[in-house]
């Protein structure tokens, strides 16, 4: 009979995805990057305990750690929301209305690209190219890639998440 | 079924491999092609699949198989789904359709009319499928088909047969030159790093397919991983590496994940990793993943990436070929240069100059979008004309339209107007133009698009993606967005247009890296083909296309 081991809690478990990351590449400063990718995926965003603790355990000064995590488009230093609605401003999308699209939802949600709803509902982000101009112009609203958008119809896909 | 993971295989066992799985596809009297590259999956195609199998087992038809493949081309008919071997191609097919193309296998069934896609039409006819010969014909995520289709038997050719040296010499007279953009001869490049000296060599293959608008490499990837796996291995022996990095874009999940399986089924087969296929040889690859930054793109910039650092350029020389991962020798090709190197081994570098121009030989893969009615990727050979692209393969503009003109290059690249549509597809004709080859992206557009913005729209790419290292384009990106800005919102006067094309040089001869080197193309090429546009924001206050909003900005900056 084996004793299962004490629930961990999220924070935790988090904790040790990041470590796993690190490990797995025998804690190389290079692997600074894939360790932030999975702090992202873990925590939604690098918090600053979180790159303090990455930087000691590479042994990379804090301050390139900062310098990597803000070069980079994929990093965010701030939660995001609930949701996440990721509007494409890749050519092909630029040029069958994307603009028209992201004006619509800055106007009506109050926010610009890489913010948050007050509320903490909504997140709004801009990607240069999500590869899918067949289908622009497109977006990427929570884990799908939805295309063929028009204004009223991304408005209408984000008043869904309010009511679930 | 479970099958075995192929292990450890020696050169003897490919064309074993390839017989055994040829024989078995001999069984199935039809196989059902559903492609699963990520265009059709987000519009559910993994349901349609999972919905023909379901009922090809209700039906009890055990001679009929589905399988998953890669990208069939035409997206914009996607969801798509391909009989064979009759060759019927369904468009826009939905989880419903199932089993009516199901019942259409039955014998003296017809098939399903109302979703059938003509193939006799340009767009599938006036191609050449090198690099995406595989592509909606195998599961890549599977070796074995790979396999059957000849994969990996001209890597065994390579190590078994020939000198490093004999490789740089066939890859050199392919004529082939780097897909990426710039059209760097690949042999030449390969021939640098395989002299250089150094204890430890990389190879490394660019998927930061950063361009907006192009999405060959991840299709390529999606679609067939294992074709450029070979070629990053052929690469390898002939340079004399020993490591090698795939850095591939995070915002491609999919393309990473058929990369990862691609990569663990070859290091199972011996075909990565140590002793490749029982030789001395070894290659280890890893995948790395970018992060989302343009600049990335550029290879002494990918190079820091790799080493963990913000990704920054560095001044060339020294080139990557004599100082580059972590001050080694590294040779870095693109995607779609690895991909084409099984089929330049396997059916000579005569047959590959056969195809393409003079100086541009080969194929090349064209992401087609925009306002065109076929939009998805194609493959052509170099040297056909623009208008047959877009008039014939492309299918031509959608509602009646006008075709203004075709966007290559991304945001280091031009447009080319309507008068020189008869221009051949090649590095050197498109350069005359003021655009480039660029990685494959081609968007066209129609009379509504105004050009004075495309250039804002690619000068703010520059600005947001410019890493901040130079000067120039630091800065230099900046003004001339917000002088593109004031042309579009018609606040702009003449002096600002010279201004304008004096920034334009010095940030194009004055920049650390092509990022900035290129910026002002889309803005110099646009001016020398529409510079009447131009004229008519800053005199007239007038959009020719009609859609910069003068009025609406106007009070807005009086606000």
């Amino acid at each position: 009979m084996t004793q299962s081991a004490p629930a961990l809690s999220a924070d935790e478990k988090r904790r040790r995805m990041i470590i796993g990351t690190m490990r797995r590449n025998g804690y190389a400063p290079d692997a600074l990057i894939e360790t932030l990718h999975t702090v992202q995926s873990a925590y939604g965003y690098l918090d600053s305990d979180t790159l303090r603790f990455v930087a000691r355990e590479l042994h990379i000064p804090p301050s390139k750690v900062f310098g990597v995590a803000t070069f980079y488009h994929a990093f965010t230093l701030k939660p995001e929301g609930r949701h996440r609605c990721v509007l494409c401003q890749g050519t092909a999308c630029y040029i069958k209305g994307s603009q028209g699209i992201l004006n619509a939802v800055t106007k009506t949600y109050h926010i610009t690209p890489g913010e948050t709803t007050e509320d903490g509902e909504v997140s709004l982000l801009t990607a240069r190219c999500l590869g899918a101009c067949s289908m622009a112009p497109a977006a990427i609203l929570d884990e799908n890639v939805v295309g063929y958008l028009t204004p009223e119809r991304t408005l209408a896909a984000l008043e869904e998440w309010k009511k679930s | 079924m479970m099958r075995r993971m192929l292990q450890n295989l020696t050169p003897e066992d490919l064309p074993k491999v390839a017989e055994a799985e040829n024989a078995a596809a001999e069984t199935f009297e039809h196989t059902i092609h559903v492609c699963m590259a990520a265009g059709c999956l987000s519009q559910h195609s993994d349901q349609i699949k999972q919905n023909l199998e379901h009922q090809l087992q209700e039906r009890g038809l055990q001679h009929c198989r589905v399988k998953g493949v890669g990208c069939m081309g035409l997206c914009s008919a996607g969801p798509l789904v391909s009989v064979r071997p009759e060759q019927t191609l369904y468009q826009s097919v939905t989880p419903g359709d199932a089993p009516a193309i199901v019942k259409s296998l039955t014998s003296d069934s017809e098939p399903v009319n109302r979703l059938v896609c003509p193939t006799d039409r340009p767009f599938f006819t006036q191609q050449t499928k090198i690099v995406l010969a595989n592509s909606g014909e195998i599961d890549p995520e599977r070796l074995e088909d790979y396999i059957a289709v000849g994969g990996y038997q001209q890597l065994a050719h390579v190590l078994n047969e020939l000198t490093p040296t004999q490789v740089v010499d066939q890859i050199s007279r392919s004529g082939l030159r780097g897909r990426g953009g710039a059209g760097y001869p690949t042999g030449l490049k390969w021939g640098t790093v395989a002299k250089a000296e150094g204890p430890q060599k990389y190879a490394i293959c660019n998927a930061d397919e950063g361009d907006p608008g192009a999405f060959m490499d991840r299709s390529v990837l999606e679609s067939d991983p294992h074709r450029v796996l070979e070629g990053m291995a052929i690469a390898a022996y002939a340079v004399g590496a020993s490591e090698g990095y795939i850095y591939i874009r995070a915002e491609y999940p999919l393309a990473i994940k058929r990369l990862q399986t691609a990569i663990h089924q070859a290091e199972r087969a011996q075909l990565l990793g140590r002793n490749i296929l029982g030789t001395t040889f070894s290659f280890h690859l890893h995948i790395r993943l970018g992060a989302g930054a343009f600049v990335c793109g550029e290879e002494t910039a990918l190079i820091a990436s790799i080493e963990g650092k913000r990704g920054q350029p560095r001044p060339r020389p020294p080139f990557p070929a004599a100082s580059g991962l972590w001050g080694a020798p590294t040779l870095i090709n693109n995607v779609e240069t690895y991909a084409n190197i099984a089929p330049i081994i396997a059916r000579g570098p005569e047959w590959f100059a056969s195809i393409g121009t003079e100086r541009s030989k080969g194929t090349k893969v064209f992401a087609l979008a925009g306002k065109i009615v076929n939009t998805g990727l194609i493959e052509v050979p170099m040297g056909i004309s623009l208008r047959e692209v877009i008039e014939e393969i492309g299918g031509g503009i959608p509602g009646g339209h006008r075709f203004k003109a075709v966007q290559t290059g991304g945001p280091s690249g031009g447009c080319i107007p309507a008068e020189h549509l008869d221009t051949s597809v090649d590095y050197e004709s498109l350069t005359s133009l003021g655009t480039i080859m660029g990685s494959g992206g081609m968007i066209v557009m129609d009379e509504y698009s105004c050009m004075v913005d495309v250039a804002r729209y690619f000068m703010e790419f520059c600005m947001s993606e410019s890493c901040g290292k130079c000067v120039p384009c630091r800065v230099g990106t900046a003004e001339m967005y917000e002088l593109l800005t004031r042309i579009v919102q018609g606040r702009a006067n003449s002096n600002d247009m010279e201004l304008l094309q004096e920034l334009c040089d010095m940030v194009k001869y004055t920049s650390l890296c092509g990022l900035g080197q290129g910026a002002p193309n889309p803005v110099l090429n646009t001016i020398r083909f529409f510079k009447d546009e131009y004229l008519a924001h800053i005199a007239d206050h007038v959009c020719p296309a009609g859609q910069c909003q003068f009025e609406a900005v106007a009070q807005e900056v009086q606000s």
